[in-house]
């Protein structure tokens, strides 16, 4: 048993990283924000070089097919540098709902794909943008039409309406694809999570008050010590769930019964609270500063909340976790 | 990445499910801190050594196997998955011995351990003075230099098993004119030897479970001395980062009690009551997200790393699950939580957890200042 990144995912994670914190994605999810969406897609392109939109689709259809491992590392770091787009949508779900030649698009960043799946997703996200646009229903794929454009919490989440046309295909295995959509949603989350504690750490440092930096307090380090400590007790469950479903949900671990709907939904559970006490936290550290529309910290927080409900919610999954520890047992 | 077990840990695995299966006793022993109980651990003790099964991790010649971490991970959850009796000697199997490993002399290894895997020497720990409680290096009581080893005087508390222990080990200032951490040795000293005294302290359940010790011109041997008189403090480290870390609180004990949950949830709950089945649920989540995080603490540990503040977020994140774990049975049980049984007696020990081996409060600090990054503030 090896449970770290290789150092190939490390590097490719600082690689993520570098390209990232070379460009201004701030700007460009203002921008998407604001429906103009050309730089975001500029920075699609550039991270459709270094592979990301190909790691879940197979080699077949021009794809990488890397492990979810990769994946979910991928989505952690957009996760936290806050990228915009229908990612999930695209990069994680949709290579697992068809084998068609479209994927051939997603793995050179040329399609974006927006999916509805009720009653989990029952907004399309980026819809305008995406030339893919497919409704789940059980087992059968539709092409939805978007309709009115909402508004959501997180501005960069362009959300719509729609209405569901002809099947196109069906999939034998929905469950398996929506867990891709869990699992990177997870990911996301956890990323967007550490951003919040480390520009709160950041802040607390370099903010003085009373003659001493806040950051000097004990009432301010137990919070972010908090913060950290479940952050990283949420890691290991998303990298776990990813390991079961590099497995194929299998019984891969001669552990105990692999069992990747748990798996999963343990790493959303924990990975959704983790995030949200550290946008609450960096809220409360940061003190008025962070309630202004122009620091990017409200972003975070708003892009933690309306995750924290995507793709499931909180109470869904920890259903689908008691369901799975509790079968099989004798009840009352 | 992967979680896989090759071949060598399945079978380890099995022998010591097998082995458990065999031997654990059906009835529950009483607790160790009667005398009665006391004893019966101790027995314990003497019927897993006899399997080499007390020490897993130590080298063969003291008693163990020369198992790595991932096999010692493995054996603690076989163990608590059996519902084996509690380790009565933790202090010495946990904490002193992994000193000696770093810090005692070959003598001391070859005199210390086996009786100590066997049970026949029981330790007790000597850390907390009244007026030194997380703040250790604040501790007075004194070593003082006489021919061939030390006089020991003053007081410790606290002192967990001591009420029928055999031995215990600690820190005691040995320089007068050393302040704070400097001039402290550490020691072990036999705690039926002249000039000591033992009283017993009765814990939150009634039972003796932790006690003072009064020292009064107690001798011990150069012998009895781990590392370098006066350097005690960076000696003690390797025991504290053991205690607040890897080695006491494996996730077996938790995944064994979040099992028993479910069990009970499954029994008793109400499945109406989703918030309760909410805190089931997050319960087993974070004794599977501490089974994982251990996973790769063992990875890195194996791949070089030491253990550094991670220890605290361990011990953070823990003591707050075992607390949750067991309020929530309590919880499910209705009126019957207030009456003496294996859930109430668990809600009892796991209320200590957030305050021995460092309180909460204190690993949060260091949460803060060594893994963050934060600046150091006044204490």
């Amino acid at each position: 048993m090896r449970f770290a990144f290789s150092a190939e995912q490390r590097q490719f994670g600082t690689s993520l990283d570098d390209l990232l914190s070379d460009v201004d994605v701030e700007s460009a999810a203002r921008r998407w924000a604001a429906g103009e969406h050309e730089p975001g897609l500029k920075l699609w392109w550039r991270l459709a070089e270094i592979g990301v939109p190909a790691l879940a689709v197979p080699e077949h259809r021009d794809g990488l097919g890397a492990g979810a491992v990769d994946v979910a590392l991928a989505f952690e770091r957009l996760g936290y540098h806050g990228v915009p787009g229908p990612w999930v949508d695209t990069a994680a779900v949709l290579p697992a709902l068809l084998d068609d030649e479209l994927l051939a698009g997603v793995a050179a960043g040329e399609t974006l794909a927006s999916l509805r799946w009720d009653p989990h997703v029952p907004y399309a996200l980026d819809a305008d943008v995406a030339d893919t646009r497919i409704a789940v229903e059980d087992g059968t794929l539709r092409v939805f039409t978007p309709g009115r454009r909402l508004s959501s919490v997180a501005q960069a989440r362009r959300l719509f309406g729609s209405t569901v046309g002809d099947a196109i295909a069906t999939c034998a295995d929905t469950g398996r694809a929506f867990d891709w959509g869990v699992l990177a949603t997870s990911a996301q989350l956890l990323g967007a999570g550490r951003w919040l504690l480390e520009r709160s750490v950041e802040y607390a440092r370099q903010r003085r008050q009373y003659g001493r930096a806040i950051g000097e307090y004990q009432a301010i380090k137990h919070l972010l010590a908090d913060v950290a400590t479940r952050l990283e007790l949420a890691e290991p469950l998303l990298y776990g769930a990813a390991v079961a479903m590099a497995a194929g949900g299998k019984n891969v671990e001669n552990l105990g019964r692999g069992h990747l709907a748990r798996d999963v939904s343990a790493a959303k559970v924990a990975a959704a609270d983790a995030a949200y006490l550290a946008a609450r936290t960096g809220l409360q550290v940061h003190g008025a500063i962070g309630y202004t529309a122009e620091h990017p910290l409200g972003r975070w927080l708003a892009t933690v909340r309306a995750l924290a409900g995507a793709w499931g919610t909180q109470a869904f999954h920890r259903r689908r976790v008691l369901g799975a520890v509790t079968a099989g047992r004798r009840s009352r | 990445m992967d979680l896989e077990l090759d071949a060598h840990a399945l079978a380890f695995r099995e022998e010591v499910r097998e082995w458990l299966a065999d031997n654990v006793p059906r009835e529950p022993l009483a607790s160790f801190d009667t005398a009665e109980g006391f004893a019966q651990h101790r027995d314990w003790e003497a019927t897993l050594a006899a399997a080499r099964l007390s020490a897993v991790s130590w080298p063969e010649e003291y008693g163990g196997r020369d198992a790595g971490l991932l096999e010692w991970l493995l054996f603690e959850e076989e163990y608590y998955a059996a519902g084996a009796p509690g380790r009565v000697n933790q202090n010495g199997l946990f904490m002193l011995a992994p000193t000696l490993f770093s810090h005692g002399t070959s003598e001391q290894r070859r005199r210390i351990l086996p009786p100590m895997a066997r049970g026949e020497q029981v330790w007790a720990q000597a850390w907390s003075e009244p007026d030194a409680g997380s703040d250790i290096a604040a501790l007075r009581s004194t070593a003082t230099r006489t021919e061939g080893g030390w006089l020991l005087s003053g007081q410790k508390t606290w002192s967990s098993r001591a009420a029928f222990a055999d031995r215990a080990f600690g820190l005691f200032r040995s320089d007068p004119d050393g302040e704070r951490h400097r001039g402290l040795t550490y020691l072990m000293v036999d705690l039926r030897a002249e000039g000591v005294r033992v009283r017993p302290i009765a814990q939150l359940d009634g039972e003796p479970g932790f006690a003072e010790i009064f020292f009064d011109g107690a001798f011990v041997p150069d012998s009895d001395v781990i590392g370098q008189p006066g350097d005690g403090w960076r000696v003690a480290m390797t025991t504290a980062n053991n205690e607040r870390g890897l080695s006491l609180r494996s996730p077996g004990r938790f995944l064994a009690a979040a099992d028993r949950l479910v069990d009970l949830w499954c029994r008793r709950g109400d499945p109406a009551d989703t918030a309760l089945a909410g805190r089931v649920v997050d319960a087993w989540i974070g004794a599977r997200a501490y089974q994982l995080y251990t996973f790769g603490t063992v990875t890195r540990l194996a791949e070089g790393a030491t253990l550094g503040p991670e220890s605290s977020v361990n011990k953070v994140f823990w003591s707050h699950l075992d607390v949750a774990l067991h309020e929530t049975a309590l919880d499910l049980l209705g009126p019957e939580a207030e009456l003496r049984g294996e859930w109430l007696d668990g809600w009892l020990f796991s209320l200590a957890g957030p305050i021995y081996g460092g309180t909460d409060q204190i690993q949060r600090n260091t949460v803060a200042e060594r893994l963050l990054g934060l600046p150091r503030g006044p204490r």
